[in-house]
């Protein structure tokens, strides 16, 4: 019962954007794939959510991805875009709605306000989604995510949330409550599968941390297990360091210390 | 503020139950529309004055029952065809461009309709005495409809890669088959005598007037047909007003989709132009419309489509019969002249919501 990605291969044309890359996501952890512009983050995520041919082996809930169908995918797992535009002046509600449409909470009509309202916009239910802010724009988005995959268990097997730069377009109050979300999700047997930008919120709330670069996987552990001076050097090809304030442990990232 | 406004503000606005019952205020008004489709035309034979003579007993004339069953019938049948049928297709292409302009025109099916017609007008009388024995009057609807078909298939196959089918170069390889044919067009107009060229002009105008059961019975199967294939895809124009991406993740086969959305469309609008040429205004606005009173959900919108296209085009009928009887005017003019500055007014005043 979990997300498995064997030896991923993506090519661009002649430009290979993944070679070989494996992952495996366990239900109740928030998986956080990093590393820089480019590395093939975003592209891996492609190949997990078959939104693009790969060569390898996508397996959901030990089933091959490349067999099920799209709604039987979509009763699985939602995925939340980096950046979303609307062709017609749909309402937040109605954009969230979207969401429920293609999950198996379709029978709950509750469901949607009660996303809107986990991400803080219940207020804007009636706004036409061309009058929001980006960033409100990205949490109703993130709402219609949840709608799709309500339970976080059902059936008794896991349900995933697999996210691209999900704090991309936020402020740092709404950066938190998306990845608290994220983590909620996790704790309560669903599985998460995030690309981060943000080194200190992968450090924060990551259970394994999978760092790319150059289209290889490069390190695969726990954030204090892979958040090292020396890898994060390597990945970004600058020199950083990783240093862990004195209560909790958990590692942060300065840029103030970096030499480029 | 107060708790209750806090409350009102925050339920969530029912568009799509209001959408629903508009299909019902539609319905009404279409049967409205065609009780005066029957009532109103160039003889003072009208439906009231029937219904009261068959109420009484008495028989109705040789006139009364030509001019309703073989004359104002079939032309309200066929009224309701086409609206219905350039209406959803309008919606349709809409959905699958994710541009609230789209029309039909896009795919292709109105410069290669056009084509068609035009060499069945001015090469017509060149083709072997059998083929004009058996087509007779039907040679310029039927080229037609292979115009539109033909152009329509052309384009998707040229769009189309490893059975995935791109949007965009549907588009633009779109606008540069227009321009072809559109010159291949303009080289028979500039060989066409006179009399071919009124026929041309009339034709790309639009009418209801050539109506026969003959037709009906030959483009109404494709219509009903095509239209019902489009109301099956109101789920997926919602997910993909999300892009492609996003309405795969959402549990929709996209291509599929698609096929089904471009091959609705043509059939559609493909037998619609044949058998009354090229009527603008109704594909467009129509839609437009209808997003602006009841939103933009497809699982409404198409049915709704449906029978506001085919009001509107009833009423233009009448009014395009009436208003210069006993002569009429071509319906394309009717529909230009009412649309455009009821669009213009629309999009002035609802800037905000039609910006995209």
């Amino acid at each position: 019962m979990s997300l498995v990605a064997q030896d991923i291969h993506v090519s661009y044309g002649q430009r290979v954007a993944l070679r070989g890359v494996s992952l495996t996501a366990r239900p109740g952890e928030v998986t956080a794939i990093v590393g820089p512009n480019g590395s093939g983050k975003s592209t891996l995520l492609g190949a997990i959510t078959a939104a693009l041919p790969f060569q390898g082996r996508v397996s959901l809930n030990g089933q091959d991805v490349a067999m099920l169908k799209p709604w039987d995918l979509a009763a699985q797992r939602a995925v939340l875009p980096q950046a979303s535009r609307l062709a017609f002046p749909f309402t937040a509600i109605e954009v969230v709605r979207l969401g429920l449409q293609s999950g198996t909470a379709g029978d709950r009509p509750e469901v949607p306000m009660q996303a809107l309202t986990r991400v803080g916009l219940a207020h804007y239910a009636n706004r036409t989604f061309q009058e929001l802010s980006g960033g409100e724009a990205q949490r109703v988005m993130l709402a219609r995510v949840l709608a799709q995959v309500w339970a976080p268990v059902e059936n008794g097997q896991p349900r995933w949330l697999l996210l691209d730069e999900p704090v991309s377009s936020l402020d740092i109050a709404h950066q938190l409550q998306v990845m608290e979300i994220a983590r909620g999700f996790a704790r309560a047997g669903g599985g998460v599968i995030a690309v981060m930008h943000d080194l200190n919120l992968t450090a924060l709330y990551a259970d394994s941390v999978a760092v790319l670069a150059d289209g290889q996987r490069l390190a695969f552990g726990t954030p204090a297990e892979v958040l090292t001076d020396e890898t994060l050097s390597r990945a970004y090809g600058c020199n950083l360091r990783v240093s862990a304030p004195p209560p909790p442990g958990t590692p942060f990232v300065l840029p103030h210390a970096a030499t480029v | 503020m107060s708790a209750v406004t806090e409350e009102i503000e925050t339920a969530p606005r029912d568009r799509l139950s209001r959408a629903r019952t508009l299909h019902g205020v539609l319905a009404g008004a279409l049967v409205l529309a065609c009780i005066a489709s029957l009532e109103i035309g160039a003889t003072d034979v009208t439906l009231t004055a029937m219904l009261a003579k068959l109420v009484q007993g008495e028989a109705l004339s040789q006139v009364e029952r030509v001019v309703l069953l073989d004359i104002r019938l079939p032309r309200l049948a066929m009224g309701v065809l086409v609206g219905a049928a350039l209406a959803v297709s309008g919606a349709a292409m809409q959905g699958l461009f994710r541009n609230p302009l789209a029309d039909p025109g896009i795919v292709g099916v109105g410069a290669g309709a056009g084509l068609g017609a035009i060499l069945a007008i001015v090469l017509g009388a060149l083709l072997p005495a059998w083929v004009i024995d058996q087509t007779g009057n039907q040679l310029t609807p039927f080229a037609a409809f292979l115009g539109g078909w033909g152009s329509t298939i052309l384009l998707y196959r040229v769009s189309t890669r490893h059975g995935r089918t791109s949007v965009a170069t549907m588009l633009l390889a779109g606008i540069a088959l227009g321009a072809l044919a559109g010159a291949l067009s303009g080289i028979l107009v500039y060989i066409a005598d006179d009399r071919q060229l009124r026929d041309l002009t009339f034709w790309g105008l639009g009418s209801l007037a050539g109506a026969s059961w003959a037709k009906v019975l030959s483009a109404g199967p494709l219509i009903v047909l095509s239209i019902g294939a489009a109301m099956m895809l109101g789920r997926g124009l919602n997910g993909l007003a999300l892009g492609e991406a996003t309405a795969a993740h959402i549990g929709i086969d996209v291509q599929r989709m698609k096929s089904i959305a471009i091959l609705a469309v043509a059939g559609a609008t493909g037998a619609a132009v044949a058998v009354s040429g090229g009527i603008g205004f109704i594909g467009i606005v129509v839609p437009h419309l209808l997003r602006l009173a009841s939103g933009p959900d497809h699982r409404t919108l198409l049915l709704n489509s449906a029978l506001l296209g085919a009001i509107l085009l009833i009423l233009a009928d009448v009014i395009a019969r009436v208003v210069i009887a006993p002569a009429e005017l071509p319906i394309g003019i009717v529909t230009a002249v009412l649309g455009a500055p009821v669009f213009l007014w629309i999009l002035l005043k609802r800037r905000g919501l039609v910006e995209l």
